[in-house]
């Protein structure tokens, strides 16, 4: 039996960790490549200032940077430390994308960093942006092999059960590179943090602006943030990654979690903006909704039904006893290996063995399920329905914002009236945080709403875990809280003194007479 | 391309090549922090001495996570075994992972001396903590490990982490701590502005002799004082990766009875030999060679234990049947032909551009440049 609390101290342990992780992982992503993009400036136009701006939001990056490093670390480990069995399950396929990220990305961007910032006198202009370059483009190609390992998660594509090993093994390494979901989590991902940096760099100077201070800097890299926020903040809402959501049987779940879509509606189904989930009596309050235009953002028809809670908890029934079928037939293969009805019985079923392992988690063994069993099994299929719900609402709706903020930066940016209105500024300053909270949402929907499953339909999270004791993993978190605090608290404190000081404080801009300016490199 | 049994061989030398590759490139850094208080007296020189590392600690980390990684692709038994087996071992490495980038990073970034001297502190110890977990859990793998399977090949443990802490693996501990101190003095001495490079020097000597005392004192412990574990009648070479296929026996002797002892042994001499040279040529100021030899002794040492243990990776003390061997805790026959391919065509590049950024870095990091310099990096 699976002890229940190591169970939820892991998750608990693996989601803060994770989510603590990914407040750095996006500013690396997007302010990386919006340093590639003022040095570009720099070497076309030959301005030193451009040169100033990427070196002072250089200094900020690695500050961030070191915490990205440092706390990915954690990720790397955890799946081993604290997973070890889902690690044994699936690591035949899980392993590779990480092993790869490793050799094709994380080498890239930790190899140049250093040159990146020790460079600026050891090399020539064209050949440091090429550095910069690479490290940007290291960051990014590092999200696209998580993300390529995190989508076989949600869609464990390319992959079958081994019964001699006891674990997934792979049967097609294209199939798990180019999953669709990858794809548009990818873009999603990555656009994501394009926008988190962009509003890095627009509220920062913002708040130059404000104080009159760095007015040229902060003018300039207004402008490139309110570009490339904009372009990122429209790609992030178009190529949402919504479209995966149609693919699997539980994709389809957390969509109908989403909009607490609680029976099936015939197509095309409409759209819920707001409302009350009410889980208890599976219904939602006050509904206002917008018809059809669900079932066209789902599944781009109008005539494909996208179905409701009620009936994926119903497949999910049918497939728990189907995969009884195949749970008992790998019972007597173990003592029979040449028993060739079990081998025909087994094959037959074993696309839905997952489903069987769900009942794992209240029972010993799933061959004495009784009905009720295998219905409360299919019921802990629905993810939480009011945590996505919300989670969802409040994501789409920063998202929104920040196209309105952008486009207004960007054509007040075109029109050379930045500091026209200072509420704008002010708006500017004060929507720093808003992507932050987006983002770790959009991960609170993609995982939490995951649950209950690791792989989906493949290995439930409660098996998942290693046999280690609660008070083994109880110790581990507080630990993990207590560090992580520190660490946020020296993060967040030199991140405001460097910002505080700005270019004007570090000497880096406007040129002192010593010339000892490029000491900050 | 190659059958199963010649890609476990290759993915058991790959496996050799990243924990040496790990050890020398990221050894060298973890070598300099450890040294940090004791290389560099003021807050310049430290200044100095980090800045010989700076650049280039991080792409050296990643040895680290490749290594991870790659046991995590290639060999997942492993990978889940051993990083939950070791559970709070592997979390007080991860926590000088952790501080290490941060350290590094944060250091420089405000004047305060208790500031400075505190991350200074960290360092040290973040440098100290990474050998001697991995020597000491290199030391429990030659004594077994107390781990079963069960028939989902579900693991289950006995004894925690104070288990791990018996003396011939304390002994190892000791000796990868001597090898990483000599090695980042090595480089040190290469890098260094000459105040520091002195000291390093001396540090070198006695690192190096420290080192071969006690490896050699470890090796003729696990001579004379440890069973070893063997494969007790047949296995299948291309046979399904699990461990509960086969039969193993607690007996013999590491050296003598293991199928490539002999060529541990011949490993073994090499790291001996290289760590004596290391502080002759230093002293006939070869700073380069003595750098090369210390990287050829650490190379030597890791080799020296991973052929004595072959076949195994982890012998189980409490069901020997539940060890980890060559043949039955690794990846799919395609998984690893997949990750060979990739990392050959991969790695080269890797190994270029950090080629590269060593030689655009070249030469020693003066004082006197740091002390002009209000570097905030």
């Amino acid at each position: 039996m699976i002890d229940e609390s190591v169970v939820i101290l892991s998750r608990l342990q693996f989601a803060l960790t994770a989510l603590y992780h990914f407040l750095f992982v996006p500013l690396t992503l997007g302010l990386a490549w919006m340093l590639a993009i003022m040095e570009a400036v720099y070497v076309m136009t030959g301005r030193d200032i451009w040169k100033r701006m990427t070196q002072y939001w250089g200094v900020l990056f690695g500050i961030n940077f070191a915490m990205g490093v440092a706390t990915g670390i954690t990720m790397e480990f955890q799946f081993g430390t604290n997973w070890a069995y889902y690690a044994h399950y699936v690591g035949d396929i899980f392993g590779a994308p990480l092993a790869i990220e490793g050799l094709m990305a994380f080498f890239l961007e930790a190899t140049f960093i250093g040159l990146f910032f020790l460079g600026w006198d050891k090399l020539s202009r064209v050949k440091h942006l090429i550095v910069t370059f690479l490290l940007a483009l290291g960051t990014s190609l590092s999200a696209l092999w998580i993300l390529i390992a995190n989508a076989w998660m949600q869609n464990p594509v390319g992959a079958e059960f081994n019964l001699d090993t006891m674990r997934m093994e792979i049967t097609s390494f294209s199939a798990v590179m180019f999953n669709p979901v990858a794809q548009s989590k990818f873009v999603h991902t990555v656009s994501a943090g394009y926008v988190l940096g962009a509003m890095f760099v627009l509220s920062i100077s913002a708040w130059f602006l404000l104080k009159g201070r760095n007015v040229e800097f902060a003018k300039r890299s207004m402008t490139v943030a309110a570009s490339f926020g904009l372009a990122a903040a429209l790609s992030v809402v178009v190529l949402g990654d919504e479209s995966g959501y149609t693919l699997t049987e539980h994709q389809k779940m957390k969509l109908a979690a989403i909009e607490a879509m609680w029976e099936t509606e015939p197509a095309p189904a409409s759209i819920t903006v707001f409302g009350w989930p009410d889980v208890a009596a599976r219904t939602t309050h006050f509904a206002i909704r917008i018809p059809w235009l669900m079932g066209l953002i789902g599944t781009h028809s109008i005539d494909t039904v996208m179905p409701g809670i009620d009936q994926l908890v119903q497949h999910a029934q049918t497939r728990i006893g189907s995969g009884l079928k195949a749970y008992a037939a790998m019972q007597t293969l173990r003592t029979h290996r040449d028993d060739a009805a079990a081998r025909a019985e087994f094959d037959a079923h074993k696309q839905d063995l997952g489903y069987a392992l769900l009942l794992r988690r209240h029972l010993e063994d799933p061959s004495k399920a009784t009905p009720a069993d295998i219905a409360k099994a299919a019921d802990s299929t629905i993810p939480n329905v009011p945590v996505l719900f919300w989670s969802f609402r409040i994501m789409v709706g920063c998202g929104l914002w920040f196209i309105a903020l952008f486009g207004y930066a960007f054509w007040l940016s075109a029109k050379r009236q930045l500091d026209r209105h200072r509420w704008l500024l002010r708006a500017a300053l004060w929507s720093l945080p808003l992507p932050w909270l987006a983002i770790e949402l959009g991960w609170i929907v993609a995982e939490y709403g995951r649950q209950p499953w690791a792989i989906e339909g493949v290995l439930p999270t409660a098996l998942g875990v290693s046999s280690v004791s609660a008070a083994q993993v109880a110790t581990s978190l507080g630990g993990f809280m207590l560090f992580y605090t520190a660490l946020a608290i020296v993060d967040v404190m030199l991140m405001l003194k460097y910002v505080r000081k700005g270019p004007d404080g570090l000497g880096m801009w406007p040129p002192a007479p010593s010339a000892s300016a490029g000491s900050a490199s | 391309m190659f059958d199963y049994e010649t890609l476990r061989i290759i993915w058991w030398l790959l496996l050799g090549v990243l924990l040496i590759g790990f050890a020398i490139m990221d050894g060298f850094d973890l070598g300099v922090a450890a040294l940090l208080r004791v290389l560099a007296k003021t807050d310049d020189e430290r200044r100095a001495l980090l800045e010989t590392i700076e650049p280039v600690w991080e792409g050296n980390q990643v040895w680290l996570i490749l290594g991870a990684g790659a046991i995590f692709a290639a060999w997942p038994l492993l990978y889940a075994a051993a990083f939950s087996g070791f559970y709070f071992a592997m979390l007080l490495t991860l926590l000088a992972f952790i501080v290490r980038p941060v350290g590094f990073n944060f250091r420089n970034k405000v004047a305060d001396p208790r500031w400075r001297g505190t991350w200074d502190w960290i360092l040290t110890v973040a440098g100290l903590v990474p050998p001697l977990i991995f020597g000491v859990a290199f030391g429990n793998l030659f004594l077994g490990v107390p781990l079963r399977y069960d028939e989902t090949l579900r693991i289950s443990y006995a004894g925690g982490f104070f288990a791990l802490l018996r003396p011939f693996p304390v002994l190892v501990g000791l000796v990868s701590i001597a090898m990483i101190l000599m090695h980042g003095a090595a480089w040190v001495a290469v890098k260094a502005d000459d105040v520091i490079a002195l000291r390093a020097e001396r540090v070198l000597r006695a690192a190096a002799v420290a080192f071969v005392a006690l490896y050699a004192g470890a090796g003729a412990w696990l001579a004379s004082g440890v069973i070893g574990y063997a494969i007790d009648g047949r296995i299948a070479t291309d046979g399904p990766s699990n461990p509960l296929l086969k039969n193993v026996m607690h007996g013999g002797n590491w050296f003598g009875d293991g199928p490539l002892g002999r060529w541990a042994c011949v490993a073994a001499a090499i790291a001996i030999i290289a760590a004596l040279a290391a502080p002759l040529l230093s002293r006939r100021r070869h700073h380069a060679g003595a750098f090369t030899a210390s990287a050829v002794a650490v190379a030597g040492t890791i080799a020296s234990a991973g052929l004595a243990l072959f076949p195994f990776l982890l012998p189980s003390s409490l069901d020997p049947r539940s060890s980890l061997t060559v043949w039955d805790a690794s990846s799919s026959k395609s998984t690893l032909g997949l990750m060979l391919l990739v990392t050959a065509v991969l790695l080269p590049i890797v190994i270029a551009y950090t080629r590269w950024v060593y030689r655009v870095l070249r030469g020693r990091v003066s004082l006197e440049h740091i002390k002009q310099s209000h570097s905030l990096y």
